[in-house]
């Protein structure tokens, strides 16, 4: 910690000197900035993601795909694959059934509940890794669009109001690295703009494939902040708020990460 | 364990949470490579050459490092290569792999991805039908992660 | 998981041709060097041989260790000389055994 605690200090403290705005002030990444993780990986790196053999996230999209026509009541009995082809790149989206905000693991689980009469499961289970994945495999290339209005508004706010609140012993929001540092260097590391499309994706650091709410409490740890907990509402607010700030970007899933 | 972690107990465990691997495990001592070499070859020597090894120069994770290595070789029956040893140095345990090809191969042409605990030499030797052994190494530069916790 | 190999391998091929064989093996290749969230080391488990066999010969082996990464990939070659089948053969470190087998057509 000692050795890159002073380089991160040094990074962000004009922005952390300068700003005293609240975050209800804070303008959120123009549109037109946005840019996938993709553009800050190596070539290397992108190359793994764009094999579609040696991406290894496939191994969990293949799982996925017999997952999802297997069972007594399996989702194919309902769902054709093509039918679902752009669903992933609408979430998360506002459920009136279940009055809540679902995202793609969430909805998955709801799915399993009310149709399939099999228990949920747990957030970064395999299974549901694997399940995610083949179903948001199925919108890749589409462009992420949700919806922020109506039921969806306070959670919309919510997930804002996270990205822009500074939180733990580092005393920093998000946008601090995501929107005002993107394209720097940190170390060895680019700063990206925390986009979500890629997710869920293979993380090299944690060498296996992971849902977008692991990469956040990786974040929150990373600020010395405490994690909240995957399939949270707080982090499905903010998965909305990522969703909606990388409108237009292509969906990517199974991506590579570091 | 459930999902939140407590404040105290995450202040306490905060250092593993990343269960970062290139962690302080002791790289392998030089003479580690020397004495695995003299166990697969004896005291033949090793000469440089024939050996094309690829490597990123800068990989951005020590995590999984692309490398390709190939043999001059016919791979014929009178002439192939029959084994490829790879060795990272500054690894805790310097042995990658150890590929056995034969004159069914077609090409002494392997490609895998690879673990590196930080920048260093890698070296691959090959060994051919005929006893003889050849080599190449390449210097592979791994970038440290910003948000790492050590 | 059960989909723990993709193989990319030729369907036909002509006498004579070298085909490139792909595998990419789920994994975890756990070095024992990791700790948990709680700090308690994660024990070593690795696969350390993987083979390939052309109508039950070998044509191509490699012992692995430590330092491949997670979800072993392998790419190499090998001459297609009959119709008949590819094996590919991986061991974990405990003697477990895994087999899965393609179907190759020479003409």
């Amino acid at each position: 910690m000692t050795r890159w605690l002073p380089t991160l200090l040094l990074t962000l403290a004009p922005a952390a000197v300068a700003d005293t705005r609240s975050f209800v002030d804070r303008p959120d990444l123009p549109a037109e900035a946005v840019q996938s993780g993709s553009a800050f990986l190596t070539a290397e790196t992108r190359a793994l993601q764009a094999d579609d053999f040696a991406n290894p996230g496939y191994l969990w999209v293949e799982r996925g795909r017999e997952l999802f026509g297997s069972g007594e009541k399996a989702c194919s009995s309902c769902h054709q694959a093509d039918t679902l082809a752009g669903a992933a790149a609408h979430y998360p989206q506002y459920d009136a059934a279940a009055g809540a905000l679902l995202n793609l693991e969430a909805r998955i689980n709801r799915c399993r509940q009310s149709h399939q009469a099999l228990p949920p499961l747990a957030y970064e289970a395999e299974e549901l890794l694997a399940l995610t994945a083949y179903v948001a495999t199925l919108s890749q290339g589409q462009a992420i669009t949700v919806a922020i209005g109506g039921a969806a508004a306070p959670y919309f706010q919510q997930g804002r109001a996270y990205y822009f609140q500074r939180r733990g012993q580092l005393n920093l929001a998000c946008n601090q690295c995501h929107d005002d540092h993107w394209g720097k260097q940190l170390r060895g590391d680019t700063i990206s703009q925390g986009q979500p499309n890629a997710w869920p994706a293979y993380r090299l650091e944690w060498q296996t494939f992971g849902s977008l709410h692991r990469r956040i409490r990786d974040c929150d740890a990373g600020v010395r902040a405490e994690p909240q907990a995957s399939g949270s509402e707080i982090y499905t607010s903010l998965e909305l708020y990522l969703a909606w700030r990388a409108r237009g970007l292509s969906l990517e899933s199974p991506g590579i990460r570091r | 364990m459930a999902e939140t972690l407590r404040r105290r107990e995450f202040l306490a465990h905060g250092a593993a949470l990343f269960s970062v691997a290139l962690v302080p495990v002791a790289a392998a001592t030089p003479g580690e490579v020397e004495l695995e070499l003299a166990g697969l070859f004896g005291d033949r020597p090793i000469l440089p050459g024939r050996v094309t090894l690829e490597i990123p120069p800068i990989s951005e994770n020590g995590y999984s490092v692309p490398l390709s290595v190939e043999v001059e070789s016919p791979m014929t029956v009178e002439d192939h290569v029959t084994r490829i040893v790879l060795f990272a140095e500054e690894n805790p345990q310097p042995n990658i792999a150890r590929f056995e090809l034969g004159p069914r191969a077609g090409r002494a042409r392997v490609q895998t991805r690879i673990r590196l605990g930080g920048s260093q030499k890698v070296r691959a030797i090959a060994e051919l039908s005929d006893g003889s052994l050849w080599s190449t190494e390449t210097f592979s530069i791994v970038t440290l992660a910003a948000c790492i916790i050590q | 998981m059960s989909t723990t190999i993709r193989i990319a391998a030729p369907k036909q091929a002509s006498r004579g041709e070298v085909l490139e064989l792909k595998a990419l093996i789920r994994h975890p290749m756990e070095t024992g060097y990791r700790r948990d969230l709680y700090g308690k080391q994660i024990p070593e488990n690795i696969l350390t041989r993987f083979e390939c066999l052309y109508n039950g010969e070998r044509v191509f082996a490699g012992e692995l260790f430590r330092a491949i990464a997670a979800d072993p990939f392998l790419t190499f070659y090998t001459v297609a000389l009959e119709s008949g089948t590819l094996e590919f053969r991986w061991v974990g470190q405990d003697g477990q055994r895994y087999s899965e087998s393609v179907e190759l057509e020479v003409l």
